[in-house]
């Protein structure tokens, strides 16, 4: 079968036509109230509610919205706590993870199905339930108001998911790869970081996959976390649009700000993030 | 397999997740359960009480009543979101295995809600939906559809359907690619014959696609189940933590958040903010069991 084939259409025309426009209309559903949200943040008060469909023109520009952003919240300082607690808590997640996936893809001993039945409980139980332990043992171990805390959190949450997700990918890797190297006498911990690169992909699905719920966030920052130097964007979001609710044009400006970042990281994830959902299904 | 005598990588390997997870996980999940079944007497000693706490959650006025209106909303919730949510998802992963042109492009559009923040996809449709920002009324006026002009989110009766359908809105993605991967296994052969038996669309999905992908049926609607019983930030973030307009969109989230950290009428409680918590779990277990029993081993017996 040649690669033209793969990719013909299953079903005839008229199915076809019906089907293009059941996701176009799908699809601006989708893309609609956040483009109206990015295309009004530009436009004056007055033209917003009297059209709020019309692209801004150049009577009705402004960067109004903007400059209240900026002078009114700690926009820049959310946004680092954001990325510090997002990629500690990727590169903690990864390390561990795919130490323990190696561990348990690799060796035979008594309790590893037992440890792997574990450690996919979490897959299935929302760590928030343990949220009234979890902020107890931030209190005594003076974590509260650090990004630590997050971190550590949403290590523990990653955990599961990615070493079920590594585990089954590292069983994949050819065994004799690995007797070659064991024979050429490297040790365990250098098979572990030969095997690494081997499963990049994985590492990369991963990754995306850990990385929205992390990075989107409410709950545990809002708990963990309140202060206002420890504040992540999404809290910071949160309060500054409670707090700017009436002032339209600073709220839409805002929101434009939160939305813009995460869309350029999913434009960049993307491809990694559908073959992490999906196993690799996808191409 | 290898024998080696003492294996220290072994536990080297393992130590951090197992370290990690069963300290910030598995630990305070443990000791919330505990902490459920104790209670503080004004003197501020605390001891165990049995579960005279779940008694007081399920049988007092003043937390019985908010816990199963709460728990009531939370199945209205899963059950607008296994109506809408995953049979549209669905109806898209169809429509996307059908390789038109253009339809990784679909695939990424469609999924752009999921990305974003709770906060913000809940803040867009209260703006869209607020009756003093006209964009409801500019969609439908021109479409003579002025009776849907409503203030959807501040009624009591509308409230909770209208946050079930923007997190719909958002969610839609994740059902969609679930189902998408499991449509894409199917092997080529079985369209073709399928093409060649002169089927259309509709007998393609009934016959080929529906039966191959049963078992990922269960999983999406086991995942809804978990993700939804779990549901916090967009109710939070829309509505506050009251869960308005009066409570009706309340749901054991926010519920569980009001009795941990108190509210304006009531003092927080960590006793029977951890009872919540720990019923929350009780709900969820029951849940899985019910997957576990009667989908997957209906599924066993489909496979023999």
């Amino acid at each position: 079968m040649t690669a033209a084939d793969q990719s013909a259409p299953v079903v005839g025309r008229r199915a076809q036509v019906l089907a293009h426009a059941g996701l176009l209309l799908f699809s601006l559903l989708a893309t609609l109230p956040t483009l109206l949200i990015i295309m009004n943040s530009f436009k004056d008060r007055l033209s917003i509610f009297a059209q709020p469909f019309a692209l801004p023109t150049a009577q009705s520009f402004t960067l109004e919205g903007y400059k209240t952003v900026a002078s009114s919240a700690n926009f820049g300082l959310f946004f680092l706590n954001s990325l510090t607690v997002t990629v500690g808590s990727l590169l903690l997640i990864v390390l561990v993870s795919s130490m323990a996936a190696f561990a348990l893809s690799e060796y035979r001993f008594r309790l590893n199905p037992l440890l792997a039945l574990y450690l996919s409980i979490g897959i299935m139980v929302p760590i928030r339930l343990g949220t009234v332990g979890i902020l107890n043992l931030m209190v005594s171990l003076h974590l509260v108001n650090t990004l630590w805390a997050l971190i550590l959190v949403y290590t523990a949450q990653g955990i599961p998911l990615a070493v079920f997700v590594l585990r089954s990918f590292m069983q994949g890797v050819p065994r004799d790869l690995k007797e070659a190297a064991r024979i050429d006498g490297a040790s365990e911990y250098r098979v572990y970081t030969l095997i690494l690169p081997l499963v990049r992909p994985a590492i990369g699905a991963v990754t995306a996959i850990s990385m929205i719920p992390i990075w989107n966030d409410l709950w545990f920052p809002l708990i963990l976390a309140p202060g206002e130097k420890t504040k992540t964007v999404v809290l910071g979001a949160s309060a500054f649009l409670g707090q700017f609710v009436n002032d339209y044009n600073a709220v839409l400006a805002a929101l434009t700000l939160a939305i813009v970042p995460i869309m350029v990281l999913y434009a960049v994830f993307s491809r990694q993030l559908v073959s992490g959902i999906t196993g690799g299904a996808l191409k | 397999m290898t024998r080696r005598p003492l294996p220290w990588h072994l536990f080297v390997f393992l130590a951090p997740a197992l370290l990690i997870y069963t300290l910030v996980m598995i630990y305070p999940i443990l000791s919330s359960l505990w902490l459920s079944l104790q209670s503080t007497t004004a003197q501020g000693a605390v001891h165990f009480a049995g579960f005279e706490n779940y008694a007081r959650l399920l049988t007092t006025e003043l937390y019985a009543r908010p816990l199963w209106k709460a728990a009531a909303n939370n199945f209205v919730f899963f059950l607008i979101h296994m109506l809408v949510q995953n049979p549209v998802g669905l109806l898209l992963a169809v429509l996307l295995s059908f390789r038109l042109r253009g339809s990784t492009f679909y695939r990424t559009v469609l999924f752009t809600p999921t990305v974003l923040s709770v906060v913000i996809v809940g803040f867009v449709w209260k703006l869209i939906l607020n009756p003093a920002w006209g964009v409801q009324r500019g969609l439908l006026t021109p479409l003579h559809l002025e009776v849907l002009d409503q203030p959807w989110l501040g009624l009591e009766h509308t409230a909770l359907s209208t946050l079930s359908l923007i997190s719909v809105w958002q969610n839609i993605g994740i059902p969609m690619l679930l189902f998408l991967a499991a449509l894409v296994r199917i092997p080529d052969e079985l369209y073709e014959a399928a093409r060649l038996d002169g089927a259309g669309a509709w007998t393609i999905f009934r016959r080929i696609q529906l039966p191959l992908i049963l078992p990922t049926v269960g999983i999406v609607g086991i995942l809804t189940f978990v993700g939804n019983f779990n549901a916090f930030d967009l109710v939070y973030s829309v509505q506050g933590a009251l869960a308005g307009p009066n409570f009706a969109s309340d749901l054991l989230g926010t519920l569980f958040y009001r009795t941990f950290f108190g509210y304006q009428l009531q003092p927080g409680d960590p006793h029977m903010g951890a009872a919540v918590a720990g019923f929350m779990l009780l709900l969820i277990l029951i849940g899985l069991l019910l997957y576990l029993v009667l989908w997957q081993r209906r599924l066993n017996e489909v496979e023999l």
